[in-house]
């Protein structure tokens, strides 16, 4: 009945782990000859309590004092068996560690690459940790299980089954008591084991907050010390670890609780063998050496019980853990690479939304009837408010989200049949935050072009009028630039990242406010050279910047998720009374 | 492991010792109890076969009495058993989770109290790991490290008994035990380096997805996935090698070390065989004996456990001590600031050196009570650096900052933060609600105070719409808002104090121009100094002075006309879209 508990898991663990080995169908790599190892390398366990058995009734209570050929013939014998058990496992050993690693290496790499093929709405909607979590310690989980637990499931099972047959050769009735003993257990283990789960899935979500607590203490420094907040930060940060702390005491608890009743159904058992071992042996049904060699086995057979219910609290995590990364792939991109995507036209890009409308999950629509037509070559200004809908306008133009509606066509294609590899080698866009990598400026753009050498680089920033702003850094292009380029100002970040893009040559460039920490001399600087540089591709730039729009060809505003105007800004600056005639006075205001 | 590893691990479990002593002996005594009653199964089993099974099966018959004794006695090995597991994991448990809960408090304190310069030096990914994987590696040796000591007992107690029964068989325990141990030890040895290698690269991959998934959006936009999935696989791939290299270790080890006391049982039947011959022991000797041999088993290897974790140990806590250690720390003085109204802020050639190298040098300007002060400069000129010093979250290298004519240094925190409020160029939002956000629990700050804040910093409408109002939580970095609403929240959060000296940090730049002129004239009207970061013209001219600084040093001093009039680089600056305005009419003609 023990046995039977675990071979039989509820239903979801159970399609987990087939879900779990379709997906990495090495782990089934040379299964056989592994579990074949795995049987010969248990046998090992039983070997000594027969060898003991053998030598007390065949060797020390011979009549006429001990037999010591037959103990030397008993104990040579068991060595040899010995030495090819301890080979087995090793080799055992091996193969299982070999085939699960690098089964797991794989799944880490599908899901990590998986992640990144999630639309940005889907990963914003998940934490950062808990994304890093499904390619670590998710996985890490798995591997425990399956090189710790997994098997030692197995021979646990195993040793029970051949305990259970070779207690059974010795006497049918002693084996009937310890089964009497151990079935009800199953039950009450089954039990504690539900309640295990919740004590662990609660210590890991108190991990999960705990660890944001001390991310936000670490993260949000200066504001803790403006705001001189320290006491109270300091008390979130206690309750905190003080609530994870408790939880994985009650986790323990239980798992303590557990094993206890696995050695209390041991003394249980052996005290009923004694009992009943003795009755059958003065019944004449039972040697001394028979009795004594079956309170080993009880021995064998408690031990594997104690394990599985360790393991079953292994296996809760690592089931856990696995679901949790299949999950992850299961999720279909809801911004897919076309299968036999399309290339995009050679030369410059014109773009046109034909009905466009948008709206996040669950939330009002953002833009609704967006029809609009830009020709190739052309620069166009994306002006408005905060939240009308110009930041989504560009999300859908460079195809990080679809429309809920209507079809944006970018040169005369549809943007969902143009292959992601042509989409993102010509469609460059160059958001507000400038994200930097942990590397050096010369990294952080070779990101977008790892070929260059350090004097393409160079150049790349003399065109923009950089140069000067590079010669002035401590280590020019080798300088690093610090977590998320934290060693640089937040203006500089912009500027690295637009070198970014501009190395990248795309024929089409969206610009999400890409200047909008940078200084005004420079923004005015970088504007004319970009314009320069840019000449003959397509360039969109959303900007609350006039001076961006004032220098475009044309301009498109929005309001409350509409196109309302569209034209040269001198055109629109004239229509009185407009939205663009407001938001350019006021601009003029701000900035004359 | 060289013997200096071992030595400063045993001295980090001195330390745990020393920290949690009563949980460390409950759980010392319950693995003695637990080992006492190991062997004492071992005995009891003996003497029931001896006295009660042997004499039945020879005689013929037995007794009720002596039946049950035998029982009973089996029983209660087993109940004391248990009793002894108890005190063994939980006490273990309770200390090690203890301890790591007061360590992860002494980090993190260190955390809040270690100056913004240290952490400019410690990546946030580092600090996480500190507080998180760090602790609960110095504190690995902790959950076996009770039993190993108790199993040590039981050891002793195992090899004493063993003389009692016979020498020639206490021989045996003799050479098996100190085999298994040193084995042991080979092993931790073996492994040491390579889990250690493994563990820094699971910190290497962890933080390459890490970044990798924090930049989605640039990756995205830069189609660079393949890439990225390569430069993630190369470091998975190293990892597996790594792993696998651990495995094979093991591999070769545990069925080793499995098979050690089983060779011990039967060197067991052989000797016991030849001194039974002799007459020197009984069969239960022997049975007993060999019983203790398996359940000996076991055990022995909660010592290597504890020896095998000692290097990780070591290494966690070395790890911690650096941030306990760590000196510098931003020390507050006790004076206040008695005063009321507009505060005073006065640089007096101040240098600010990060790294050795100068940010801003030999800067003096003053911020007189009641007025606006902008700062204006080309980026990355130093201005940030001028606003962190104002508000004391750094010190300066040379020079001195003061706030109504008392030395920054010397004021306490408590009056440091009711005088000036920040507010950064990037808004830090918290994971709590509108409301928490704002108050940050500061005493006094009532809801009239917030909604009057969130006025002020043209808020009021957002949040209003917000499904739950102020009770609304913003999520994780309050990524449910946009740029420009975390710049107001941030705003009204530090209206909301009613600072004396208000400093904004390019504070307003993802908001619109126009919201932007109606958040200025707010912050005037408060009765407070400001000191402002800005390139908008209209901001600028809104200030009664300008402080003009490049490459970290104020070039110019005096009101916007002034400057205007005389700075070559200021004129650039502020006209610059005016020239391009100009330019373009140029062109266009």
């Amino acid at each position: 009945m023990t046995a039977a508990v675990a071979l039989e898991p509820e239903e979801s663990t159970y399609t987990t782990m087939r879900r779990g080995l379709a997906l990495s169908p090495e782990l089934r790599t040379g299964i056989a000859g592994t579990l074949a190892l795995a049987v010969v390398a248990t046998a090992g366990k039983i070997v000594v309590p027969v060898a003991i058995q053998q030598g007390i009734d065949k060797g020390l209570r011979t009549a006429g004092g001990p037999d010591m050929g037959a103990i030397g013939t008993i104990v040579s014998l068991t060595a040899a068996m010995l030495v090819v058990t301890v080979t087995c496992g090793y080799f055992m050993n091996r193969r299982l560690f070999t085939v699960s690693e690098r089964a797991l290496s794989g799944l880490r790499i599908k899901t990590f690459r998986h992640i990144h093929n999630l639309s940005t709405l889907h990963q914003q909607t998940e934490r950062r940790g808990s994304l890093v979590s499904r390619v670590t310690g998710d996985i890490d989980t798995i591997s425990q299980f399956l090189q710790f637990g997994g098997l030692l499931l197995i021979i646990s099972f195993g040793q029970l089954l051949v305990a259970t047959i070779i207690m059974f050769a010795y006497s049918w009735q002693l084996t009937l008591v310890v089964w009497a003993a151990f079935g009800p257990l199953a039950f009450v283990i089954r039990h504690f084991q539900k309640r295990l789960a919740g004590a662990y899935s609660i210590a890991r979500s108190k991990v999960g907050i705990m660890l944001g607590v001390v991310a936000e203490s670490v993260v949000g420094a200066s504001v803790i010390r403006a705001y001189g907040v320290h006491d109270r930060t300091a008390d979130r940060l206690d309750t905190a670890v003080e609530e994870y702390r408790e939880a994985q005491y009650q986790g323990l608890r239980t798992s303590v609780g557990i094993f206890s009743l696995g050695e209390l159904a041991a003394g249980l058992v052996n005290a009923g063998v004694v009992l009943l071992g003795v009755a059958l042996g003065l019944g004449g049904d039972l040697s001394v050496g028979e009795l004594t060699a079956f309170l080993f086995l009880v021995a064998l057979f408690v031990q594997p019980v104690q394990m599985a219910t360790e393991i079953l609290n292994d296996a809760q995590n690592a089931i856990a853990g696995w679901r949790r990364v299949l999950d992850v792939l299961d999720v279909q991109p809801d911004v897919a690479d076309p299968v036999d995507g399309k290339a995009l036209p050679a030369g410059p890009l014109g773009v046109s939304f034909k009905g466009v409308q948008f709206a996040y999950p669950g939330g009002a629509k953002v833009l609704s009837d967006v029809d609009v037509e830009i020709r190739a070559e052309r620069k166009v200004a994306v002006v408005g408010e905060t939240g009308s809908g110009k930041t989504t306008f560009a999300k859908l133009l460079t195809r990080l989200m679809d429309p809920a509606e209507g079809t944006v066509e970018l040169g005369g294609e549809p943007l969902t049949g143009i292959s992601f590899a042509s989409l993102r080698s010509r469609v460059v866009m160059v958001p507000q935050d400038g994200f930097l990598f942990d590397t050096t400026v010369a990294g952080n753009v070779r990101f977008a072009r790892p070929e260059l050498t350090d004097a393409e680089l160079l150049t790349a920033f003399e065109e923009l009028g950089l140069g000067d702003w590079v010669a002035g850094l401590p280590e020019g292009l080798s300088t690093p630039v610090g977590e998320r380029g934290e060693a640089l100002s937040v203006g500089e970040r912009q500027l690295v990242a637009l070198a970014r893009a501009y190395v990248a040559d795309p024929d089409l460039l969206v610009l999400d406010e890409a200047t909008s920490a940078v200084d005004p001399a420079t923004e005015v600087r970088l504007a004319r050279t970009l314009d320069a540089v840019t000449r003959g591709r397509t360039t969109i730039a959303i900007a609350h910047r006039l001076s961006t729009a004032q220098a475009a060809d044309e301009v498109i505003v929005f309001d409350a998720g509409r196109i309302v105007q569209r034209g040269p800004h001198s055109a629109l600056v004239a229509e009185e009374g407009s939205v663009y005639a407001k938001l350019f006075a006021s601009w003029l205001e701000q900035t004359r | 492991m060289s013997d200096r590893v071992l030595g400063r691990g045993l001295r980090v479990l001195g330390q745990a010792i020393r920290d949690e002593p009563r949980r460390f002996t409950v759980a010392v005594l319950g693995s003695c109890l637990f080992g006492l009653m190991t062997i004492g199964s071992a005995y009891v089993v003996g003497q029931v076969i001896d006295r009660v099974i042997i004499p039945a099966f020879d005689s013929g018959h037995t007794t009720n009495g002596a039946l049950a004794a035998g029982a009973s006695a089996i029983f209660a090995v087993s109940m004391l058993k248990v009793l002894g597991i108890f005190g063994r994991r939980l006490g273990a448990g309770s200390m090690q989770f203890r301890l790591q809960a007061s360590y992860r408090r002494k980090v993190t304190r260190r955390y809040l109290q270690l100056p913004l310069s240290w952490h400019a030096k410690h990546p946030t990914g580092n600090l996480l790991s500190n507080a998180n994987s760090d602790v609960e590696a110095a504190w690995s040796p902790i959950a076996p490290f009770p039993f190993a000591v108790g199993t040590l007992v039981m050891l002793i107690g195992a090899v004493v008994s063993l003389f009692a029964v016979d020498w020639v068989l206490a021989l045996v325990s003799l050479v098996v035990f100190p085999a298994v141990f040193t084995l042991n030890v080979v092993y931790s040895r073996k492994m040491s380096p390579k889990i250690t290698r493994a563990q820094a690269l699971r910190g290497e991959v962890s933080e390459i997805a890490h970044e990798s998934f924090d930049g989605a959006l640039v990756v995205k936009t830069m189609g660079r996935e393949a890439a990225e999935t390569e430069r993630f696989a190369a470091k998975t791939t190293e990892l597996r090698d790594a792993l696998i290299q651990v495995g094979r270790i093991r591999g070769a080890f545990d069925p080793l070390m499995d098979a050690l006391p089983q060779l011990g049982t039967l060197a067991i039947l052989v000797v016991g065989g030849l001194r039974l011959g002799a007459g020197a022991v009984t069969v239960s000797d022997v049975v007993s004996v060999a019983f203790l041999f398996t359940v000996l088993a076991f055990p022995v290897r909660a010592i290597g456990w504890v020896l095998g974790e000692l290097p990780r140990s070591v290494a966690g806590w070395d790890r911690l001590q650096n941030v306990i250690t760590a000196r510098g720390d931003m020390t507050y003085g006790s004076a206040g600031l008695p005063g009321s109204g507009p505060a005073v802020v006065r640089f007096k050639n101040v240098t600010f050196e990060y790294d050795g190298v100068p940010a801003i040098e030999d800067v003096s300007f003053t911020v007189p009570p009641g007025k606006t002060v902008a700062l204006v400069g080309p980026t990355g000129a130093g201005k940030s650096t001028i606003a962190s010093l104002a508000a004391r979250l750094v010190d300066p290298s040379s020079g001195l900052v003061t706030i109504d004519g008392v030395d920054a240094r010397e004021l306490s925190g408590a009056s440091l933060a009711g005088t000036v409020g920040l507010v950064p160029q990037l808004p830090f939002v918290f994971d709590d609600t509108i409301r928490g956000n704002i108050t940050l629990g500061r005493d006094g700050l009532g809801d009239s105070d917030v909604d009057g804040a969130l006025g002020l910093a043209q808020a009021s409408g957002f949040v209003a719409k917000l499904p739950e109002g102020l009770d609304t939580r913003v999520g994780e970095r309050g990524t449910s808002l946009s740029g420009g609403q975390r710049q107001r929240l941030t705003l009204a959060r530090a209206l909301a104090g009613g600072p004396r000296l208000l400093i904004l940090d390019d504070a307003t730049s993802a908001v619109d121009p126009r919201v932007e002129a109606e958040i200025l004239a707010a912050v005037r009207a408060a009765d407070a100094s400001v000191l402002v970061v800005a390139y908008r013209r209209a901001t600028i001219a809104l200030a009664d002075e300008v402080v003009y600084i490049e490459q970290g040093r104020v070039v110019a001093t005096g009101t916007h006309e002034e400057l205007l009039a005389s700075v070559p680089g200021y004129i650039e600056l502020v006209t610059a879209y005016e020239e391009s305005d100009a330019d373009r009419e140029l062109e266009d003609a």
